[in-house]
């Protein structure tokens, strides 16, 4: 069986919420039916046939061909099956998504895997602010799961993240791993200003001194254990995060945020 | 059956279900690592009083360990769940936290899952952190197996952190396998005993809990003070030999005893043939007369190991 794809023929000048075309919802879906199904853009409600060509059978893989910067909620609440989008997409990639990956050739938009719950999201591009955040008004980022960006990350990268890692082979913008609440976030790459801003809990990995915050205690240099079983994990990853060369343990520790719980850490390579 | 001058007798070993465990230390080096390793296994020769059995049951090459570093593989049997969760945390938590450069993790995969560091890590006063490595994330192909998260807690010490994986996993094993080397002289018995332990010691999944794997004390069922519930084995204590209903003969002066607890009855059956095999090699001109076995005449342990099939 061929993986069910999505070729889009028109941009349409509104978003569109592409919530509807996940792997659990085409299920035992006939192609017709898919094709008939609704899709809102703006605020007229498009068949999904009007914006795709269809082809294809295996709903536990989706493709989603020429895809552009408009196309929201890709992979929202996946609960399984995969997911490769070729081009761009819009905002709220894979938001609360429960199981399975997805990945994007392409860049993305705000609030990729914000409030994502297990399962692989990649980002070959880069991609906008809110990486694995909560939405505004949450209270709780990304609960579990992974995401690898291959390009950069806009600010606010896991904002208030519970759990799961955010990996970036490039730079960040400001406030990396604000309010954090525990989790792990490597930076490969620069990061901006204000680093773990009212973070709780959580690691940040940083290969590059960033600009520490008063806020930050400096705890010394020290080899940690952990830091080798976790660069073990990530040996199945198509990444250079999973490259030996890039693995290290020794690291300055920073303790903080004291403005906030403090119970935080940046550890940066040394 | 006779093998070497050795007589085989048609007897068995009777064993037990219990549950056991197995956890990796690792540590700077092996020294360390073994160091912790025999505080963790130190008096868990016996359940009878000791709580658990325990025993190092091979050392590990660095590949062969989560965190790169060398390690030893321990392995703990107790007769229930709770038992072994108690025995497995009071030494995690008295032994290898307090070794210096010690690492724990877990050394088996199972569906049931004890804590190993989960309960430790309130030693770090709130500065403990943990980490989570989700394989399904990293590899959705492994999504369908049935652990693929694993839970580390780094707990800040005097000497760094200690890194504690917090749980590992409770499989069904079974305890009390073992043979009797009857010798014409002490010295004899005990040099097959450790003939037989080098051999055995390279099977995995078992261990000879008791010192250096051998046991000159076997026991009986009973005693006849009320308060014990066993007592030597008068039937093969040879200075009793013509005092009580003996099972030696005039010529044995010295009976030692090998117990095994392993995770399945075919590791035990590969360790008793080795370990018989071994004592067998010095044969009847090293003063080996015979290989027999305890039991309880097969109405106590549902597991049988028959020693003359063993050796067939």
């Amino acid at each position: 069986m061929s993986a069910l794809t999505f070729t889009l023929t028109i941009q349409p000048n509104q978003r569109v919420d592409m919530s509807p075309l996940v792997c659990q919802a085409l299920q035992q879906r006939e192609l017709s039916e898919i094709a008939a199904m609704p899709l809102h853009c703006g605020k007229k409600t498009l068949r999904v046939d009007e914006l795709f060509t269809i082809s294809g059978s295996d709903s536990s893989h989706i493709i989603i061909k020429n895809s552009f910067n408009k196309l929201d909620f890709i992979g929202k609440d996946l609960a399984g099956g995969r997911i490769t989008v070729e081009g761009d997409v819009g905002a709220y990639l894979g938001l609360g998504m429960l199981a399975g990956s997805i990945s994007v050739v392409g860049n993305t938009g705000l609030y990729a895997g914000a409030e994502m719950k297990k399962g692989y999201l990649e980002i070959n591009g880069n991609t906008g602010d809110f990486l694995g955040g909560a939405l505004p008004g949450n209270k709780i980022g990304m609960k579990g799961g992974l995401i690898l960006v291959k390009g950069d990350a806009g600010a606010r990268v896991g904002d208030h993240l519970r759990r799961g890692m955010i990996l970036i082979e490039g730079n960040t913008g400001d406030y990396c791993g604000s309010r954090m609440i525990a989790g792990t976030i490597a930076v490969m790459g620069t990061t901006g200003q204000h680093v773990g801003y009212a973070m709780r809990r959580g690691t940040l990995l940083l290969w590059n001194t960033p600009h520490i915050s008063a806020s930050f205690n400096d705890c010394g240099t020290h080899t940690l254990a952990f830091l080798p079983i976790m660069f073990k994990a990530f040996a199945t990853l198509n990444s250079r995060f999973a490259e030996s060369s890039t693995a290290f343990n020794r690291v300055q520790r920073y303790a903080g945020d004291m403005a906030e719980m403090g119970r935080g850490e940046i550890l940066v390579k040394h | 059956m006779i093998i070497n001058g050795v007589r085989i007798d048609a007897t068995f070993a009777e064993a037990f279900p219990m549950k056991a465990t197995r956890a990796i230390i690792t540590a700077q080096n092996e020294k360390w690592a073994l160091i912790a390793a025999q505080a963790m296994t130190g008096f868990a020769t016996s359940v009878i009083a000791c709580g658990c059995e325990a025993g190092i049951e091979r050392c590990l090459t660095p590949e062969e360990t989560p965190d790169g570093r060398p390690g030893v593989a321990v392995l703990i049997f107790a007769m229930g769940g709770k038992g072994l969760a108690k025995q497995l945390e009071t030494r995690a938590g008295q032994c290898v936290l307090t070794s210096p450069t010690s690492a724990l993790f877990a050394g088996i995969e199972s569906d049931i899952k004890i804590p190993l560091g989960k309960n430790l890590r309130y030693f770090g006063d709130g500065f403990q952190i943990a980490k989570v490595i989700d394989q399904a994330s990293l590899n959705p192909s492994l999504a369908k197996s049935s652990s693929t998260t694993k839970r580390y807690w780094r707990i800040p010490v005097m000497d760094g952190e200690f890194l504690t994986e917090a749980t590992t996993g409770q499989v069904e094993a079974i305890g009390g396998g073992n043979f009797l080397v009857l010798a014409t002289s002490q010295p004899q018995a005990l040099a097959a005993c450790e003939a037989a332990i080098d051999a055995m010691k390279k099977i995995p999944n078992v261990i000879m809990p008791f010192p250096g794997g051998v046991v000159r004390s076997g026991s009986k069922v009973g005693s006849k003070y009320k308060a014990l519930n066993a007592s030597t084995n008068d039937a093969f204590c040879p200075t009793l030999k013509g005092m009580t209903n003996t099972d030696l003969s005039a010529d044995i002066e010295s009976v030692m005893e090998i117990v095994i607890d392993g995770l399945t009855k075919t590791d035990i059956d590969l360790a008793m043939r080795v370990g018989i095999e071994a004592v067998c090699a010095l044969g009847a001109q090293h003063g080996i007369k015979r290989i027999s076995a305890g039991n309880y005449g097969g109405k106590l342990g549902p597991f049988h190991f028959h020693l003359q099939e063993i050796m067939a």
